[in-house]
């Protein structure tokens, strides 16, 4: 296991002087991560992701609770811990604003001892995966955001890490920059030395690189499980969307079909349905036994959509 | 590649030498200061003849060595750290595998560096050939001068630490530092010698950490006083500070509540 936690609390103590009150920003966080594992870590704003990742990383003492992370403590062995971890901070920056890009890197080994031969190779395979060579002799405060963020990512991945700490890593970058990203982190992680811990609000980031997913609110671990496994439970419905050779009254009383949309003039209909109930596979059977099909297509329910569901129950 | 700390040294110098115009610009301010200051210690100087051992290029050399020495010693306008612990920052230097306290003297190191080259050596050499100016008289000077600069940087690095560290418990240190910037200059000698103080006041100066920011090095470089005597309470109180703020720190981030999310 490369992160266990155990019952993991963390109080704080807001407002001023004369009227302070006790705020419970993590209250009850058990979790196990195992090696080369991608988890992506949900939650709305104020539900306690950054609070526990802080403690995870050592910056924060816990309350209460118990945390190991590489079979350290993370708050009594935070500087061995460092050289074993990567964290990048979508908010904030590791990156010397000053200077060329590359100069940070080369600090960024130094401080982390990087051997010189294995620190070039790490660099090379970053700069050319994340297309940088363009803009490494600009100084960090020239570039621009998604510049940054790919260069935050290499910063934390110089010293090769065993696990990859990322707190809302696409934040504020355009659909292409994201893009990038994710294939580059899929990429490192599905070579499996490094493990992800990744929180976003951006839930495309987690289909793309997580397989298990875990959800708090309010301090508390709501959810832990396999996305997939997660779909089948929570999913609303898929829809399956028929085009149709000649217009045709709207495909009621299938099995399963809960709902139906006619679209274009009967020409095209979407049949929602519950996964359970039947495959997309019978249904297009079924609907082919009634009309002549030009073309199917299924639509998934979003995550947006799951993840509302389980944040509402 | 350099070790941790050296090539932190670097990047510190490296990181002003990327601002070329506000170094002139910060260049052009002490020298124009420096002669408003240098007129009025001169007119004091000619009219009471010697003062308490300061006569004509005695004063001059004071006040151009502490013109370039400012922005060495850096007394006014460091509050990164605070600004760190401010905005949280501070969880990205708390979560790399070095020592902050000897990461962050390193930079200042670098930084002072760049500082001599291009803010101490050009007003000094300004005044010395303009004004009447004491030369060292022992070779040996130069080298114990160098050393007196550095330990004055140490010991203003170790005060400004403190300083910053506050922000752990306040987190907002501008109060803090805006009385620093006000008692600093002048009981560090910087605005006055201290030797022109009353007698009280320079005994009790004595066993604070002041003097060693601006009057030490001047008083190596014009040969007042015992030099090594100047430099082993420098080192004193750069240990004494350095270890301060060890301890400052450790409590600090122990109690460090995160800014910002």
């Amino acid at each position: 296991m490369i992160i266990q936690t155990e019952a993991l609390r963390r109080e704080f103590l807001v407002g001023t002087r004369l009227r302070r009150r006790r705020v419970t920003a993590v209250e009850d966080v058990t979790l196990t991560v195992a090696r080369g594992e991608a988890v992506g870590f949900l939650g709305p704003n104020g539900a306690g992701k950054s609070t526990t990742i802080k403690m995870l990383t050592g910056v924060l003492v816990p309350t209460s609770g118990r945390a190991r992370v590489c079979g350290l403590d993370p708050v009594r062995e935070r500087r061995e811990l460092a050289r074993r971890i990567g964290v990048v901070f979508g908010q904030r920056s590791q990156l010397w604003w000053d200077l060329p890009l590359v100069e940070s890197f080369d600090l960024h080994g130094a401080i982390h001892r990087v051997p010189a031969a294995r620190y070039r190779e790490r660099l090379d395979e970053c700069v050319e995966l994340l297309d940088m060579g363009g803009f490494l002799r600009t100084p960090v405060r020239q570039l621009s955001l998604g510049q940054r963020m790919r260069g935050e990512v290499t910063a934390a991945l110089l010293h090769s890490p065993e696990l990859l700490v990322l707190d809302e890593p696409t934040i504020g970058l355009d659909l292409t920059s994201k893009e990038r990203l994710r294939s580059f982190l899929s990429e490192v992680n599905a070579r499996g030395d490094v493990t992800l811990l990744l929180t976003t609000h951006d839930l495309p980031d987690v289909e793309r690189l997580c397989r298990r997913v875990v959800v708090i609110d309010q301090g508390r671990v709501l959810v832990d499980d396999e996305l997939a496994v997660l779909r089948q439970q929570f999913a609303g419905h898929r829809t399956l969307v028929v085009e149709l050779m000649e217009p045709a009254p709207p495909l009621l009383g299938l099995t399963g079909v809960v709902d139906v949309t006619v679209e274009a003039q009967g020409l095209r209909q979407r049949l929602e349905f519950a996964p359970g109930a039947t495959t997309a596979a019978e249904l297009i059977a079924a609907v082919a036994r009634h009309v002549e099909l030009r073309d199917v297509s299924v639509f998934e329910p979003s995550i947006e959509d799951l993840v509302r569901t389980i944040y509402l129950r | 590649m350099l070790a941790p700390y050296p090539q932190l040294m670097v990047a510190g110098y490296r990181r002003y030498a990327s601002y070329r115009q506000a170094t002139l610009a910060g260049l052009a301010t002490n020298v124009v200061f420096g002669l408003l200051r240098a007129a009025v210690l001169a007119a004091v100087v000619t009219q009471r003849g010697t003062v308490a051992g300061y006569d004509l290029p005695a004063s001059i050399t004071y006040v151009w060595l502490g013109q370039g020495l400012i922005t060495v010693v850096m007394l006014w306008g460091d509050q990164e750290l605070a600004r760190r612990v401010r905005t949280g920052d501070v969880v990205i230097d708390l979560g790399r595998p070095w020592d902050l306290q000897a990461a962050m003297l390193a930079t200042d190191l670098g930084r002072a560096g760049h500082a001599v080259a291009l803010r101490l050596l050009p007003p000094a050499a300004f005044g010395a050939l303009l004004f009447p100016f004491r030369w060292p008289e022992r070779p040996t000077t130069w080298v114990l001068f160098a050393a007196s600069v550095g330990l004055a940087v140490v010991v203003s690095f170790g005060i400004r630490f403190l300083l910053n560290a506050s922000a752990f418990w306040l987190l907002d240190v501008r109060g803090v530092i805006a009385v620093w910037g006000v008692v600093g200059g002048v009981l560090s000698g910087l605005v006055l010698p201290l030797a022109w103080f009353p007698a009280w006041a320079q005994a009790v100066l004595r066993w604070t950490p002041f003097p060693a920011l601006f009057q030490s090095p001047i008083d190596v470089f014009t040969e007042r006083g015992d030099a090594v005597g100047v430099l082993a309470t420098q080192l004193v109180w750069a240990v004494l500070l350095l270890l301060a703020g060890r301890t400052v720190l450790a409590r600090g981030a122990g109690r460090l509540v995160v800014q910002g999310g």
